[in-house]
Protein backbone atom coordinates (compact mmCIF):
# COMPACT_ATOMS: atom_id res chain seq x y z
CA UNK A 1 0.00 0.00 0.00
CA UNK A 2 1.59 3.54 -1.07
CA UNK A 3 -0.06 6.71 0.29
CA UNK A 4 -0.92 9.66 -1.31
CA UNK A 5 0.52 13.35 0.02
CA UNK A 6 -0.58 16.13 -1.67
CA UNK A 7 3.11 18.37 -1.21
CA UNK A 8 4.87 15.06 -1.98
CA UNK A 9 3.05 12.45 -4.03
CA UNK A 10 2.73 8.67 -3.89
CA UNK A 11 5.00 7.83 -0.82
CA UNK A 12 5.83 4.62 1.08
CA UNK A 13 3.63 3.39 3.58
CA UNK A 14 6.68 3.82 6.13
CA UNK A 15 6.63 7.64 5.87
CA UNK A 16 3.47 7.69 7.49
CA UNK A 17 1.61 7.78 10.74
CA UNK A 18 -1.82 6.49 11.43
CA UNK A 19 -4.41 8.29 13.46
CA UNK A 20 -7.54 6.70 12.79
CA UNK A 21 -10.66 7.71 11.18
CA UNK A 22 -11.24 11.52 9.38
CA UNK A 23 -14.40 10.95 11.83
CA UNK A 24 -12.13 12.88 14.88
CA UNK A 25 -12.36 16.28 12.46
CA UNK A 26 -16.07 16.97 13.20
CA UNK A 27 -15.38 18.23 16.96
CA UNK A 28 -18.58 19.00 18.42
CA UNK A 29 -18.07 22.22 20.16
CA UNK A 30 -17.65 22.23 24.05
CA UNK A 31 -21.98 23.26 25.02
CA UNK A 32 -23.05 19.67 23.14
CA UNK A 33 -22.64 17.43 26.37
CA UNK A 34 -21.19 14.41 27.52
CA UNK A 35 -23.17 12.15 25.90
CA UNK A 36 -22.00 13.45 22.20
CA UNK A 37 -18.49 14.23 23.40
CA UNK A 38 -18.30 10.30 24.33
CA UNK A 39 -19.81 9.45 20.92
CA UNK A 40 -17.06 11.23 18.96
CA UNK A 41 -14.17 9.87 21.14
CA UNK A 42 -14.88 6.29 20.55
CA UNK A 43 -17.58 5.20 18.16
CA UNK A 44 -16.76 4.32 14.56
CA UNK A 45 -18.28 3.79 11.39
CA UNK A 46 -15.06 1.89 11.34
CA UNK A 47 -16.93 0.90 7.10
CA UNK A 48 -15.82 -2.10 5.13
CA UNK A 49 -15.15 -0.35 1.59
CA UNK A 50 -14.47 3.24 0.63
CA UNK A 51 -13.06 5.36 4.03
CA UNK A 52 -11.31 8.11 5.10
CA UNK A 53 -8.79 8.39 7.87
CA UNK A 54 -6.22 10.51 9.17
CA UNK A 55 -2.24 10.32 8.48
CA UNK A 56 0.65 12.14 8.94
CA UNK A 57 3.18 12.39 6.70
CA UNK A 58 6.38 12.76 8.34
CA UNK A 59 8.91 13.89 6.01
CA UNK A 60 6.81 17.12 5.21
CA UNK A 61 4.78 17.44 8.26
CA UNK A 62 1.31 17.30 6.41
CA UNK A 63 -2.27 15.49 7.85
CA UNK A 64 -3.79 14.33 5.57
CA UNK A 65 -7.12 13.14 5.08
CA UNK A 66 -6.87 10.20 3.10
CA UNK A 67 -9.64 8.53 0.84
CA UNK A 68 -8.87 4.28 0.81
CA UNK A 69 -10.07 1.34 0.67
CA UNK A 70 -10.45 -0.85 3.87
CA UNK A 71 -10.88 -4.15 1.42
CA UNK A 72 -8.60 -3.70 -1.22
CA UNK A 73 -6.01 -1.51 -0.06
CA UNK A 74 -6.28 0.92 -2.86
CA UNK A 75 -5.33 4.54 -2.03
CA UNK A 76 -7.49 6.89 -4.23
CA UNK A 77 -5.47 10.34 -2.75
CA UNK A 78 -5.10 12.47 -0.31
CA UNK A 79 -6.32 16.05 0.69
CA UNK A 80 -4.82 18.14 2.83
CA UNK A 81 -6.57 17.85 7.03
CA UNK A 82 -6.29 22.13 6.80
CA UNK A 83 -8.15 22.05 3.64
CA UNK A 84 -10.75 19.78 4.90
CA UNK A 85 -11.59 21.38 8.14
CA UNK A 86 -12.20 24.91 6.66
CA UNK B 1 -21.18 -40.94 18.23
CA UNK B 2 -19.39 -40.96 20.76
CA UNK B 3 -15.71 -40.22 19.46
CA UNK B 4 -13.18 -42.90 21.54
CA UNK B 5 -9.72 -44.78 20.82
CA UNK B 6 -11.85 -47.69 20.60
CA UNK B 7 -13.75 -46.64 18.04
CA UNK B 8 -10.76 -45.60 15.93
CA UNK B 9 -9.28 -48.50 16.00
CA UNK B 10 -12.71 -50.85 15.13
CA UNK B 11 -13.30 -47.94 12.16
CA UNK B 12 -9.90 -48.89 11.11
CA UNK B 13 -10.55 -52.38 10.74
CA UNK B 14 -13.48 -51.92 9.00
CA UNK B 15 -12.69 -49.83 6.44
CA UNK B 16 -13.83 -46.60 8.20
CA UNK B 17 -17.29 -46.64 6.73
CA UNK B 18 -19.15 -45.73 10.04
CA UNK B 19 -17.89 -42.34 10.44
CA UNK B 20 -21.05 -39.61 10.35
CA UNK B 21 -20.96 -35.87 9.66
CA UNK B 22 -19.88 -34.54 12.92
CA UNK B 23 -23.04 -32.06 12.70
CA UNK B 24 -26.34 -32.05 10.74
CA UNK B 25 -27.11 -29.17 8.25
CA UNK B 26 -30.66 -27.91 8.73
CA UNK B 27 -32.61 -26.01 7.01
CA UNK B 28 -33.70 -22.69 9.14
CA UNK B 29 -36.62 -22.66 10.86
CA UNK B 30 -38.95 -19.37 10.57
CA UNK B 31 -38.91 -19.30 14.37
CA UNK B 32 -35.92 -19.72 17.72
CA UNK B 33 -36.09 -18.23 20.78
CA UNK B 34 -32.33 -17.22 20.22
CA UNK B 35 -30.43 -16.47 17.24
CA UNK B 36 -27.01 -15.89 17.14
CA UNK B 37 -24.98 -13.93 14.93
CA UNK B 38 -21.79 -15.33 13.89
CA UNK B 39 -20.88 -19.08 13.85
CA UNK B 40 -16.96 -18.89 14.75
CA UNK B 41 -15.37 -19.69 18.18
CA UNK B 42 -17.31 -17.57 20.33
CA UNK B 43 -20.58 -18.24 19.10
CA UNK B 44 -20.42 -22.08 18.70
CA UNK B 45 -19.56 -21.92 22.58
CA UNK B 46 -21.64 -19.42 23.18
CA UNK B 47 -24.70 -22.08 21.71
CA UNK B 48 -23.28 -24.91 23.84
CA UNK B 49 -23.15 -22.89 26.72
CA UNK B 50 -26.88 -21.91 26.13
CA UNK B 51 -27.65 -25.72 26.05
CA UNK B 52 -25.47 -27.32 27.82
CA UNK B 53 -25.74 -24.35 31.01
CA UNK B 54 -29.05 -23.30 30.56
CA UNK B 55 -31.19 -26.05 28.98
CA UNK B 56 -32.24 -24.08 26.20
CA UNK B 57 -32.33 -25.35 22.72
CA UNK B 58 -34.72 -23.46 20.02
CA UNK B 59 -31.38 -21.77 19.14
CA UNK B 60 -29.97 -21.01 15.72
CA UNK B 61 -26.09 -20.33 14.84
CA UNK B 62 -26.29 -18.20 11.31
CA UNK B 63 -22.91 -18.24 9.83
CA UNK B 64 -22.23 -16.46 6.56
CA UNK B 65 -19.56 -18.93 5.61
CA UNK B 66 -18.59 -22.03 6.91
CA UNK B 67 -18.09 -23.36 10.30
CA UNK B 68 -14.63 -22.58 11.40
CA UNK B 69 -14.05 -20.36 8.40
CA UNK B 70 -13.38 -17.02 9.90
CA UNK B 71 -10.83 -15.55 12.98
CA UNK B 72 -11.00 -19.44 14.93
CA UNK B 73 -9.19 -20.67 11.92
CA UNK B 74 -6.98 -17.93 11.54
CA UNK B 75 -4.88 -17.23 14.27
CA UNK B 76 -2.03 -18.47 16.19
CA UNK B 77 -3.97 -20.65 18.81
CA UNK B 78 -1.83 -19.43 22.19
CA UNK B 79 -4.07 -20.22 25.30
CA UNK B 80 -2.84 -18.06 28.37
CA UNK B 81 -4.25 -16.86 31.68
CA UNK B 82 -0.96 -13.96 32.21
CA UNK B 83 -3.68 -10.81 32.60
CA UNK B 84 -3.25 -8.36 35.23
CA UNK B 85 -6.03 -6.06 35.40
CA UNK B 86 -9.38 -6.99 37.44
CA UNK B 87 -11.84 -7.65 35.17
CA UNK B 88 -9.82 -9.33 32.64
CA UNK B 89 -8.05 -11.32 35.48
CA UNK B 90 -10.90 -13.54 36.30
CA UNK B 91 -12.15 -13.98 32.99
CA UNK B 92 -9.00 -15.39 31.42
CA UNK B 93 -8.56 -17.71 34.40
CA UNK B 94 -11.85 -18.73 34.15
CA UNK B 95 -11.36 -19.65 30.71
CA UNK B 96 -8.08 -21.15 31.07
CA UNK B 97 -9.66 -23.77 33.33
CA UNK B 98 -12.56 -24.30 30.92
CA UNK B 99 -9.91 -25.76 28.31
CA UNK B 100 -8.38 -27.68 30.59
CA UNK B 101 -11.14 -29.59 30.70
CA UNK B 102 -12.68 -29.13 27.49
CA UNK B 103 -11.31 -32.39 25.79
CA UNK B 104 -13.50 -34.35 28.06
CA UNK B 105 -16.34 -32.06 28.27
CA UNK B 106 -16.33 -32.20 24.39
CA UNK B 107 -15.34 -35.73 24.12
CA UNK B 108 -13.18 -34.13 21.24
CA UNK B 109 -8.92 -33.89 20.94
CA UNK B 110 -9.02 -30.30 20.54
CA UNK B 111 -4.76 -31.09 20.87
CA UNK B 112 -4.43 -28.34 24.18
CA UNK B 113 -0.86 -28.24 24.91
CA UNK B 114 0.56 -26.73 27.87
CA UNK B 115 3.71 -26.68 26.96
CA UNK B 116 4.22 -23.61 28.87
CA UNK B 117 4.69 -19.68 27.80
CA UNK B 118 7.71 -17.25 28.43
CA UNK B 119 7.54 -13.55 27.99
CA UNK B 120 10.79 -12.11 28.08
CA UNK B 121 12.42 -8.79 29.61
CA UNK B 122 15.30 -6.81 28.79
CA UNK B 123 15.26 -4.16 31.33
CA UNK B 124 15.04 -3.65 35.21
CA UNK B 125 11.59 -2.03 35.08
CA UNK B 126 10.52 -4.77 32.76
CA UNK B 127 11.67 -7.11 35.10
CA UNK B 128 9.83 -5.19 38.08
CA UNK B 129 6.63 -4.82 35.57
CA UNK B 130 6.98 -8.60 35.17
CA UNK B 131 7.30 -9.37 38.66
CA UNK B 132 4.00 -7.03 39.75
CA UNK B 133 2.20 -9.10 36.98
CA UNK B 134 3.28 -12.68 38.32
CA UNK B 135 2.03 -11.54 41.55
CA UNK B 136 -1.56 -10.69 39.95
CA UNK B 137 -1.38 -14.13 38.50
CA UNK B 138 -0.62 -15.78 41.58
CA UNK B 139 -3.03 -14.14 43.39
CA UNK B 140 -5.88 -15.00 40.44
CA UNK B 141 -5.07 -18.46 41.91
CA UNK B 142 -3.32 -18.77 37.79
CA UNK B 143 0.24 -20.13 38.09
CA UNK B 144 3.63 -17.94 37.02
CA UNK B 145 7.41 -17.87 37.77
CA UNK B 146 10.14 -15.32 37.33
CA UNK B 147 13.13 -16.43 35.90
CA UNK B 148 16.42 -14.93 36.08
CA UNK B 149 18.70 -14.93 32.76
CA UNK B 150 20.38 -18.55 33.53
CA UNK B 151 16.22 -19.64 34.23
CA UNK B 152 15.27 -18.45 30.77
CA UNK B 153 18.86 -20.23 28.97
CA UNK B 154 17.33 -23.42 30.70
CA UNK B 155 14.79 -23.47 28.89
CA UNK B 156 15.50 -21.38 26.10
CA UNK B 157 19.28 -21.78 25.07
CA UNK B 158 18.98 -20.38 21.59
CA UNK B 159 18.04 -16.95 22.00
CA UNK B 160 20.55 -14.43 21.55
CA UNK B 161 21.18 -13.23 25.15
CA UNK B 162 23.60 -10.83 24.90
CA UNK B 163 22.10 -8.98 21.86
CA UNK B 164 23.41 -5.03 21.83
CA UNK B 165 19.98 -3.20 22.05
CA UNK B 166 17.88 -6.05 24.25
CA UNK B 167 19.99 -8.11 26.22
CA UNK B 168 17.81 -10.52 27.54
CA UNK B 169 17.25 -9.64 31.61
CA UNK B 170 14.85 -12.96 32.52
CA UNK B 171 11.30 -13.58 31.69
CA UNK B 172 8.21 -14.70 33.13
CA UNK B 173 7.60 -18.37 32.96
CA UNK B 174 3.12 -19.10 32.96
CA UNK B 175 3.41 -22.64 32.89
CA UNK B 176 -0.06 -23.88 31.84
CA UNK B 177 0.31 -21.23 29.13
CA UNK B 178 0.18 -23.09 25.59
CA UNK B 179 -1.57 -23.73 22.49
CA UNK B 180 -4.31 -25.57 21.30
CA UNK B 181 -5.40 -26.83 17.45
CA UNK B 182 -7.98 -23.90 16.67
CA UNK B 183 -10.09 -26.22 14.05
CA UNK B 184 -10.65 -28.32 16.59
CA UNK B 185 -12.62 -26.22 18.70
CA UNK B 186 -14.57 -24.67 16.67
CA UNK B 187 -15.30 -28.33 15.49
CA UNK B 188 -15.74 -29.66 18.30
CA UNK B 189 -18.04 -27.13 20.30
CA UNK B 190 -20.03 -27.29 16.62
CA UNK B 191 -21.05 -30.72 17.53
CA UNK B 192 -21.37 -30.55 20.81
CA UNK B 193 -23.82 -27.77 20.54
CA UNK B 194 -25.09 -29.62 17.23
CA UNK B 195 -25.62 -32.89 19.77
CA UNK B 196 -27.92 -30.63 21.81
CA UNK B 197 -30.22 -29.82 19.13
CA UNK B 198 -28.90 -26.45 18.38
CA UNK B 199 -29.13 -25.80 14.40
CA UNK B 200 -26.12 -24.94 12.92
CA UNK B 201 -26.94 -22.83 9.51
CA UNK B 202 -24.07 -22.41 7.27
CA UNK B 203 -23.86 -19.82 3.74
CA UNK B 204 -26.47 -17.95 5.95
CA UNK B 205 -25.92 -14.27 6.27
CA UNK B 206 -27.79 -11.55 8.19
CA UNK B 207 -28.76 -8.57 6.05
CA UNK B 208 -30.96 -6.86 8.56
CA UNK B 209 -32.25 -6.63 11.94
CA UNK B 210 -35.70 -6.37 12.78
CA UNK B 211 -36.82 -3.75 15.31
CA UNK B 212 -40.19 -2.99 16.71
CA UNK B 213 -40.66 -0.39 19.25
CA UNK B 214 -37.42 -1.05 20.95
CA UNK B 215 -37.53 -4.17 21.24
CA UNK B 216 -35.51 -7.20 18.64
CA UNK B 217 -37.94 -8.83 16.61
CA UNK B 218 -35.72 -10.92 14.46
CA UNK B 219 -33.44 -11.72 11.35
CA UNK B 220 -33.18 -11.02 7.59
CA UNK B 221 -30.90 -13.59 6.12
CA UNK B 222 -29.98 -14.72 2.72
CA UNK B 223 -31.91 -17.81 3.55
CA UNK B 224 -34.80 -15.77 4.61
CA UNK B 225 -36.46 -14.04 7.80
CA UNK B 226 -36.55 -15.56 11.35
CA UNK B 227 -38.14 -14.19 13.89
CA UNK B 228 -36.43 -14.55 17.18
CA UNK B 229 -36.94 -13.62 20.68
CA UNK B 230 -33.74 -13.12 21.09
CA UNK B 231 -30.71 -11.71 18.70
CA UNK B 232 -27.12 -12.07 19.90
CA UNK B 233 -24.46 -10.77 18.22
CA UNK B 234 -21.31 -12.32 18.27
CA UNK B 235 -19.37 -11.55 15.01
CA UNK B 236 -15.97 -10.18 15.69
CA UNK B 237 -14.18 -9.03 12.79
CA UNK B 238 -17.64 -7.61 11.68
CA UNK B 239 -19.11 -6.36 14.71
CA UNK B 240 -19.37 -2.75 12.67
CA UNK B 241 -21.35 -3.94 10.02
CA UNK B 242 -23.77 -6.49 12.31
CA UNK B 243 -24.23 -3.47 14.83
CA UNK B 244 -25.03 -1.33 12.08
CA UNK B 245 -27.92 -3.10 11.08
CA UNK B 246 -29.62 -2.37 14.47
CA UNK B 247 -28.37 0.99 14.02
CA UNK B 248 -25.71 1.03 16.05
CA UNK B 249 -21.84 1.95 16.28
CA UNK B 250 -19.44 0.89 18.32
CA UNK B 251 -16.43 2.23 19.88
CA UNK B 252 -14.58 -0.35 17.39
CA UNK B 253 -11.92 0.01 14.55
CA UNK B 254 -11.14 -3.35 13.10
CA UNK B 255 -7.24 -3.67 11.91
CA UNK B 256 -5.17 -6.14 10.55
CA UNK B 257 -2.95 -7.90 12.33
CA UNK B 258 -0.32 -10.62 10.29
CA UNK B 259 0.46 -14.15 10.90
CA UNK B 260 3.18 -16.80 9.58
CA UNK B 261 4.37 -19.90 9.43
CA UNK B 262 7.10 -21.79 8.19
CA UNK B 263 7.66 -25.45 6.74
CA UNK B 264 7.59 -27.89 9.24
CA UNK B 265 11.06 -28.48 11.44
CA UNK B 266 11.46 -30.85 13.92
CA UNK B 267 10.70 -29.67 17.38
CA UNK B 268 12.75 -27.03 18.28
CA UNK B 269 10.85 -24.64 19.96
CA UNK B 270 9.53 -26.07 22.98
CA UNK B 271 7.03 -23.12 24.42
CA UNK B 272 5.38 -19.96 22.90
CA UNK B 273 8.01 -17.17 23.25
CA UNK B 274 6.70 -13.82 23.64
CA UNK B 275 9.42 -11.14 22.48
CA UNK B 276 7.26 -8.00 23.88
CA UNK B 277 10.08 -5.34 23.00
CA UNK B 278 10.19 -5.96 19.48
CA UNK B 279 6.20 -7.11 18.98
CA UNK B 280 7.54 -10.86 18.75
CA UNK B 281 5.97 -14.36 19.54
CA UNK B 282 6.17 -17.82 18.26
CA UNK B 283 5.42 -21.32 18.91
CA UNK B 284 5.87 -24.43 16.95
CA UNK B 285 3.01 -26.61 15.63
CA UNK B 286 2.78 -30.17 16.60
CA UNK B 287 3.31 -30.73 12.49
CA UNK B 288 6.84 -29.02 13.09
CA UNK B 289 6.05 -25.51 11.15
CA UNK B 290 7.14 -22.49 13.39
CA UNK B 291 3.91 -20.19 13.88
CA UNK B 292 4.44 -16.06 14.77
CA UNK B 293 3.65 -13.03 14.60
CA UNK B 294 4.25 -9.50 15.61
CA UNK B 295 1.98 -5.96 16.06
CA UNK B 296 -1.12 -4.92 14.17
CA UNK B 297 -0.17 -3.31 10.70
CA UNK B 298 -1.89 0.00 12.46
CA UNK B 299 -4.70 1.37 9.98
CA UNK B 300 -8.44 0.26 9.64
CA UNK B 301 -8.50 -2.50 7.10
CA UNK B 302 -10.77 -5.40 6.17
CA UNK B 303 -8.41 -6.85 3.62
CA UNK B 304 -7.31 -10.30 5.38
CA UNK B 305 -3.96 -9.50 4.30
CA UNK B 306 -1.28 -6.92 5.39
CA UNK B 307 1.37 -4.95 3.95
CA UNK B 308 5.19 -5.63 3.65
CA UNK B 309 6.37 -3.23 6.33
CA UNK B 310 5.23 -4.70 9.02
CA UNK B 311 6.58 -8.66 7.30
CA UNK B 312 10.04 -6.92 7.26
CA UNK B 313 9.30 -5.79 11.16
CA UNK B 314 8.51 -8.88 11.90
CA UNK B 315 11.05 -11.02 10.11
CA UNK B 316 13.93 -8.50 12.33
CA UNK B 317 11.88 -9.28 15.33
CA UNK B 318 12.68 -13.02 15.13
CA UNK B 319 15.99 -12.36 13.66
CA UNK B 320 17.17 -10.15 16.50
CA UNK B 321 15.91 -12.76 19.06
CA UNK B 322 17.04 -16.04 17.65
CA UNK B 323 19.10 -16.39 14.71
CA UNK B 324 18.73 -20.16 14.36
CA UNK B 325 15.78 -19.88 12.94
CA UNK B 326 17.16 -17.24 9.99
CA UNK B 327 17.17 -20.14 7.80
CA UNK B 328 13.97 -21.35 7.78
CA UNK B 329 11.48 -20.57 4.76
CA UNK B 330 8.06 -18.76 5.48
CA UNK B 331 5.99 -21.10 4.12
CA UNK B 332 2.85 -18.48 3.97
CA UNK B 333 2.04 -15.54 5.91
CA UNK B 334 -2.10 -14.13 6.32
CA UNK B 335 -4.01 -11.57 8.17
CA UNK B 336 -6.75 -11.78 10.27
CA UNK B 337 -9.43 -8.77 10.80
CA UNK B 338 -8.96 -7.55 14.66
CA UNK B 339 -12.27 -5.61 16.61
CA UNK B 340 -9.77 -2.90 18.22
CA UNK B 341 -11.47 -1.30 21.52
CA UNK B 342 -10.18 1.90 22.39
CA UNK B 343 -8.51 0.24 25.77
CA UNK B 344 -7.86 -3.42 24.31
CA UNK B 345 -10.46 -4.82 25.98
CA UNK B 346 -13.54 -7.07 25.14
CA UNK B 347 -17.33 -6.16 24.95
CA UNK B 348 -20.04 -8.65 26.28
CA UNK B 349 -22.91 -6.89 27.37
CA UNK B 350 -27.02 -6.00 26.41
CA UNK B 351 -27.39 -3.05 24.35
CA UNK B 352 -30.11 -0.17 24.49
CA UNK B 353 -32.63 -2.72 22.16
CA UNK B 354 -34.40 -5.15 24.23
CA UNK B 355 -33.47 -8.84 23.46
CA UNK B 356 -30.35 -7.57 21.34
CA UNK B 357 -26.82 -8.70 23.02
CA UNK B 358 -23.66 -7.36 22.04
CA UNK B 359 -19.88 -9.86 21.59
CA UNK B 360 -17.31 -7.95 20.40
CA UNK B 361 -14.25 -6.20 20.66
CA UNK B 362 -11.54 -9.37 20.92
CA UNK B 363 -8.76 -7.17 19.61
CA UNK B 364 -5.61 -9.82 19.24
CA UNK B 365 -6.94 -12.20 22.32
CA UNK B 366 -10.18 -14.10 20.83
CA UNK B 367 -9.05 -17.14 20.71
CA UNK B 368 -7.93 -18.07 23.87
CA UNK B 369 -11.32 -16.12 25.57
CA UNK B 370 -13.51 -18.75 23.19
CA UNK B 371 -14.90 -20.83 25.79
CA UNK B 372 -15.17 -18.17 29.01
CA UNK B 373 -16.95 -15.86 26.71
CA UNK B 374 -19.21 -18.36 25.13
CA UNK B 375 -19.71 -19.35 28.97
CA UNK B 376 -20.49 -15.78 29.88
CA UNK B 377 -22.62 -14.75 26.73
CA UNK B 378 -24.68 -17.69 27.32
CA UNK B 379 -24.99 -16.79 30.90
CA UNK B 380 -26.51 -13.28 29.66
CA UNK B 381 -28.62 -14.22 27.04
CA UNK B 382 -30.25 -16.52 29.27
CA UNK B 383 -30.70 -14.84 32.55
CA UNK B 384 -30.29 -11.22 31.41
CA UNK B 385 -27.53 -10.54 33.89
CA UNK B 386 -23.88 -10.40 33.50
CA UNK B 387 -21.58 -13.58 34.53
CA UNK B 388 -19.32 -12.57 37.57
CA UNK B 389 -16.03 -13.80 35.30
CA UNK B 390 -17.47 -10.79 32.57
CA UNK B 391 -18.89 -8.21 34.67
CA UNK B 392 -16.97 -5.35 33.76
CA UNK B 393 -16.82 -5.90 29.94
CA UNK B 394 -20.17 -3.62 29.90
CA UNK B 395 -20.55 -1.27 26.40
CA UNK B 396 -21.06 1.80 28.32
CA UNK B 397 -17.48 2.35 30.34
CA UNK B 398 -16.18 4.62 27.28
CA UNK B 399 -19.13 6.99 27.74
CA UNK B 400 -18.74 6.60 31.31
CA UNK B 401 -15.26 6.57 32.07
CA UNK B 402 -15.79 3.75 34.79
CA UNK B 403 -14.02 0.84 34.44
CA UNK B 404 -11.46 1.14 30.97
CA UNK B 405 -9.32 -1.83 31.31
CA UNK B 406 -6.19 -0.60 29.80
CA UNK B 407 -3.97 -3.86 29.95
CA UNK B 408 -1.10 -2.44 28.36
CA UNK B 409 -1.26 1.21 30.10
CA UNK B 410 -1.02 3.23 26.90
CA UNK B 411 -4.23 5.18 27.16
CA UNK B 412 -8.08 4.42 26.17
CA UNK B 413 -8.23 5.63 22.86
CA UNK B 414 -8.27 3.99 19.18
CA UNK B 415 -5.08 3.50 17.36
CA UNK B 416 -2.83 3.01 20.98
CA UNK B 417 -3.47 -0.73 21.15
Amino acid sequence: MRLICPHCGERDRREFTYQGAAEILARPSPEVGNDDWADYLHLRENPAGETKDMWYHDPCGAWIVMHRDTVSHAVHGGELASEVRK
Amino acid sequence: MRYSGFKVFTEGLTGNKGWKPAWRDPEPKSEYDIVLIGGGGHGLSTAYYLAKNHGLTKIAVLEKGYIGGGNVGRNTTIVRANYFLPGNSEFYSHSLKLWEGLESELNYNVMHSQRGLINLCHSDGQRDAFARRGNAMINQGDDAILLDREGVRQHLPYLDFDNIRFPVYGGLLHPRGGTARHDAVAWGYARGADMRGVDLIQNCEVTGIDLEAGQVRGVRTSRGVIRAKKVAMVAAGRSGQVAAMAGMRLPIESHILQAFVTEGLKPVIHHVVSFGMGHFYISQSDKGGLVFGGDLDFYSSYAQRGNLPMKEHVMEAAMTLMPMIGKARVLRSWGGVMDMSPDGSPIIDKTHIDGLFVNCGWNYGGFKAVPASGWAYAHLIATGEPHETAKRFRLDRFRTGRGIMDEEGTGSQHNLH
